[in-house]
């Protein structure tokens, strides 16, 4: 694993570092807890509502989960770039980056990959035994986090979750590179975030979409990094179809990934450090 | 064969101007207005292994985008540069695995890290050898007097204490060129010395090459044999220090030499000989 040490190292140094912030993760983990439930609220609402004849694509306690899991793992959305690419851009310290002797793609990857996970640990754990374990002995069992229903689910998902990371660092990725491009790590970074809200199924999940979206909505990119993983998880998509969103988000993530070797090679050509 | 050549490298850039206040920044909506500068013009030299050369010259005279070249940051815009036998910017990675690099007005170590988790994690990025790291780590820590730092995170370390972790780092792969760029800028007078005493001793005892580049003339005085001055993009000598004050000394021959000239006002009086002020 010669190859792979440095990348490895950095990320392993950038995932203990970004344990240490505790704070951050239980006001994470109390704002996603209250969004989580106000969400599942109006969806209880909206089901007990509707007349039992319709058949929503999604069951109440499925969505429910789906919400609980998102909430969870708010941190593995590609949010905006990494911050610390964007201090080394800002303070110029971009030129160290420049000076190690890997892959400059892969070592900012592996650290915009750190950076997601450890954010993401701690207040999954938190959610779990609160929405998961808690709800449950506390009797709120179908508005809870449920466990997949079978193993085989369970496996894949664990795939799945595998390849949104993936995607999700490959999204980062081209934040990061716009920022090395405008030198804004505000405007840039966030410029993603409407579309990614609505066309992951943060907002709603996809499969809740009109019948004639739902070919087109599943095989954009951003499903992967929320819909495809967490309707494996449910049991939504089983069989056949998960099969399906597996290959897609690997299908994205090699795509993001190559745009964005290329786009790096391009702009790291014109890099202009400037000063002192 | 020398180990760097460096062949009428050329680099250009555009600064971005707008006219000062409000006006000005709503002109600048509507029309950019850019202007070149000429960071090098034409800069030539070569440098032998185990060379120590100093690299002085104004503010903004082009030591650093020099350096950056040679290093691999940037790409220039003509010319050329080997350093032994690779192209930095054609063939980067190999190239930044055999130098090391000291940016005096940066940091590479990492903020909240303890000095010695950032020389660990430098270990594995540059792919060491474990016994050959732990080695080369002991020593530089002795020569450096870094022990009682390294269980310190890197923000609570003075500028002098950081500067010596800097030149640490830089050297855990152990490198047979070291570029430093301005690697005294802002220490203290035993720090300076410090930095010195082992600068000298790396390259005498290990024969590292070194291309430093300083505005502290004693750092030249002390270190370096060969002096390179730069200013306006171009190389305006390159010699020794004596032979810097003998052409100073040949264009005042009615001044009587009664006391040499300091070091800073030699520097001074040649800078403006060549009209080599920054504006």
């Amino acid at each position: 694993m010669e190859i792979a040490r440095p990348y490895v190292a950095a990320f392993s140094a950038r995932f203990l570092l970004m344990l240490q912030y505790r704070a951050a993760a239980i006001a994470g983990f109390l704002t996603q807890c209250w969004w989580g439930a106000i969400k599942i609220m109006v969806y209880a609402a909206f089901y007990r509502a509707s007349s039992p004849s319709t058949h929503p694509a999604m069951t109440l306690a499925q969505v429910a989960t789906y919400t609980w899991l998102n909430q969870g793992l708010l941190a593995l959305m590609p949010w905006g770039c990494d911050p610390e690419v964007a201090l080394a851009m800002r303070t110029g310290v971009v030129m160290y980056d420049r000076l190690r002797p890997v892959d400059a793609y892969a070592y900012w990857y592996a650290r915009a990959a750190a950076f997601m996970t450890s954010r993401a640990l701690p207040r999954a754990i938190l959610m779990v035994l609160v929405t998961g374990v808690g709800m449950r002995l506390l009797g709120f069992r179908e508005l809870s986090w449920a466990p997949p229903p079978n193993a085989a689910q369970s496996a894949l998902f664990v795939l799945s979750l595998v390849l949104m990371v993936s995607l999700s660092s490959a999204f980062m990725m081209l934040l990061n590179i716009g920022v090395v491009v405008t030198l804004n790590d505000r405007w840039v970074s966030q410029s993603m975030n409407p579309l990614l809200v609505v066309l992951s199924g943060s907002l709603v999940p996809l499969a809740l979409y009109p019948d004639w979206a739902q070919r087109a909505l599943f095989v954009q990119p951003f499903a992967g990094v929320v819909d495809i993983p967490f309707r494996i998880y449910s049991g939504n998509l089983a069989g056949v179809p998960a099969y399906q969103g597996l290959a897609l988000q690997l299908f994205w993530t090699v795509v993001l990934v190559l745009v964005g070797r290329m786009w790096m090679e391009h702009v790291m050509r014109r890099l202009e450090v400037q000063g002192g | 064969m020398p180990q760097i050549i460096v062949e009428r490298l050329a680099k250009s850039y555009f600064v971005s101007e707008r006219q000062a206040g409000a006006l000005g920044a709503l002109k600048g909506l509507i029309r950019r207005r850019r202007r070149r500068i000429d960071a090098l013009a034409d800069v030539s030299f070569s440098l032998e292994r185990g060379e120590l050369l100093g690299f002085i010259g104004p503010n903004g005279a082009g030591k650093s985008t020099t350096i950056k070249i040679l290093s691999g940051i940037l790409r220039p815009d003509a010319g050329r540069v080997e350093v032994d036998g690779l192209v930095p910017y054609e063939d980067r990675i190999r190239h930044v695995a055999r130098i090391g690099v000291v940016f005096g007005q940066r940091t590479q170590l990492w903020w909240d890290l303890p000095v010695i988790d950032g020389f660990d994690l430098l270990r594995d990025i540059y792919r060491v050898d474990r016994a050959q790291y732990a080695r080369s780590r002991d020593e530089l820590v002795a020569m450096l007097r870094l022990d009682r730092l390294l269980d310190q995170p890197v923000r609570q370390l003075s500028l002098g204490q950081r500067m010596r972790a800097e030149i640490a780092a830089a050297l855990l792969h152990s490198p047979s060129i070291l570029f430093l760029d301005e690697p005294t800028i802002g220490l203290d007078a035993p720090s300076k010395l410090a930095v010195r005493e082992f600068v000298k001793r790396l390259n005498r005892e290990r024969g590292v090459t070194v291309l430093l580049t300083t505005h502290d003339m004693h750092d030249i005085d002390a270190l370096a044999e060969r002096v390179i001055v730069i200013g306006h993009g171009r190389v305006l000598a390159d010699g020794t220090f004596d032979s810097l004050r003998a052409q100073i000394a040949a264009e005042n021959p009615d001044e009587i030499d009664e006391s040499p000239l300091a070091i800073e006002e030699v520097i001074a009086r040649f800078y403006h000989l060549h009209g080599a002020t920054e504006a």
